[in-house]
């Protein structure tokens, strides 16, 4: 089995004239469950479009299971959940799933779809229009999209924002159990608390990798009780060596 | 292909669920030309002349508008941005939403044509040839609407798209003044576009022709939806900023 499923290396992207990633360079090993901390505007959601292969002006190299992001061959191996409900909301939870996973080529659509919908505990809403769904429902359907081509490596964008504690508990225990069959899941969040799910942690401020860490690590490095202090400390070291251009951290260089 | 199928029965279930829009793209055409009908009742040979070019114009301006919101509609909800990252291709999105628009400009063309005969209009050439033009124009109106909305950034400019790229159509087109009185550039520059072609071969059928008299310019509409569609494929982009 491959070790890593994402390798980037010397990663920029330019937006709107200005680089808002800038040297980065980070692993996601394959078959766990990565977190993808930052406050927001840290370059989350750039990064992971950057991964599936939709962000434009990219340079440096960025490795997806083996072949450079955005290559054909793996548009049936990684799945995408963006951070806002992308979805048709004119149609039903069944006619979105089943597109989604029309286009994915699932051998057994029908089995598929009612897979998704029993993983996000949409049971019941099949035949209801996505537009009559609540914000979480919504959230929940553009994530069973992204689970029903049943991919390698799953990148989803603040998936559990705007969810409840039980929901959110559930589905980490869904992103667990897919990371123990072989998946990879590469999952942004700014809910603190969940970082301790995850195997291991990026922790992302203005374009640049504060740390590559684990959360037992995180802990001890920092001494703190929690993981949202731990971050705010290791954001307010980052801000004392503030004389290094932002953005050329590596994990090499970060405290462990 | 069965990606583009795929595609053509999503975007046809959105349709389904949007009665009030189906209504309006089978009612309105309808509407403009019972109201021409009306105004001229003294004058059938009027409804004779213009009805033909209304049953072609009607479902381009129709599919034009409906086609570019829509597109622009999966830009913004960023479905689009999902759909880049599965395996469909550009080429099945714009096959795919050509096609299930195609099936609705069907319905519209049948609907329409069937409505101006009701109301008195009288076309002397074959009528299935009057459909068939309908219909390719509606389909051109679709594949322009779909490279149009490449071009719009937002809501205001795509419904802008419309008089932008079809005013200038209209009034060189014939319908205004007959080609042949223009000043020569307006008249070299009516050729370059579509519309001029789906008029012509409107009027021709009005006027008694069979195919052989309208099938050059059947062969340019042809043309142009494939442009139109090529323009729209290589529109469309996988990455954005």
């Amino acid at each position: 089995m491959r070790k890593n499923a994402v390798e980037i290396r010397d990663l920029r992207v330019v937006r709107g004239g200005r680089p808002v990633v800038d040297g980065l360079g980070l692993t996601v090993p394959a078959g766990s469950v990565v977190g993808l901390l930052g406050p927001s505007g840290s370059g989350k959601t750039t990064l992971m479009r950057s991964i599936v292969g939709v962000q434009d002006k990219v340079t440096g190299t960025v490795e997806v299971l083996g072949a450079p992001a955005g290559s054909p061959s793996l548009r049936r191996r990684v799945g995408y959940m963006t951070q806002d409900a992308s979805v048709y909301t004119d149609l039903t939870v069944v006619q979105n799933l089943r597109y989604f996973a029309a286009l994915a080529g699932v051998p057994a659509p029908a089995r598929a779809v009612a897979a998704a919908v029993a993983t996000v505990d949409l049971g019941g809403h099949e035949k209801q229009r996505v537009g009559t769904l609540s914000g979480g429902e919504r959230s929940r359907v553009s994530l069973a999209a992204a689970l029903v081509g049943d991919p390698e490596l799953l990148v989803l964008d603040e998936p559990t924002v705007g969810l409840d504690p039980v929901l959110r508990r559930d589905l980490w225990s869904v992103f667990r159990r897919l990371a123990a069959d072989g998946r990879t899941l590469l999952v942004s969040s700014h809910v603190m608390d969940e970082a301790t799910q995850c195997d291991r942690l990026l922790l992302l401020r203005a374009g640049g990798l504060v740390a590559d860490t684990t959360p037992d690590d995180l802990l001890a490095s920092t001494g703190a009780p929690d993981a949202e202090r731990a971050f705010l400390t290791l954001i307010d070291r980052f801000a004392e060596r503030g004389a290094a251009p932002a953005g050329r951290h590596t994990a090499e260089e970060d405290p462990r | 292909m069965s990606l583009t199928l795929a595609t053509t029965g999503r975007v046809l279930a959105q349709l389904r669920g949007d009665h009030r829009t189906v209504a309006l793209v089978l009612v309105l055409p309808c509407l403009l030309i019972g109201l021409i009908a009306w105004m001229f009742a003294d004058q059938p040979q009027v409804l004779d002349r213009f009805g033909p070019m209304l049953v072609g114009l009607f479902p381009l301006v129709v599919m034009f508008l409906v086609t570019s919101v829509a597109t622009l509609r999966e830009r913004q909800s960023g479905t689009l941005e999902r759909l880049m990252t599965t395996p469909v291709r550009r080429g099945d999105l714009v096959a795919g939403y050509a096609l299930a628009f195609a099936t609705l400009a069907l319905v519209q063309a049948v609907v329409v044509v069937g409505f101006a005969l009701l109301v008195g209009m009288d076309v002397a050439g074959p009528l299935g040839l009057v459909v068939v033009v309908a219909l390719l124009d509606a389909i051109l109106g679709c594949t322009l609407g779909l490279a149009a909305s490449a071009l719009a950034r937002s809501e205001f400019q795509a419904v802008q798209m419309m008089p932008a790229i079809l005013f200038p159509q209209l009034i060189t087109c014939g319908l205004l003044m007959p080609r042949d009185q223009m000043p020569q550039v307006l008249e070299w520059l009516s050729r370059a576009f579509p519309l001029t072609y789906a008029i012509e071969a409107m009027t021709s059928l009005a006027a008694g022709e069979e195919w052989a008299g309208v099938r050059g310019a059947v062969g340019v509409i042809a043309l142009f939806i494939v442009g139109a569609a090529l323009l729209g494929v290589l529109t469309l982009r996988r990455r954005t900023p």
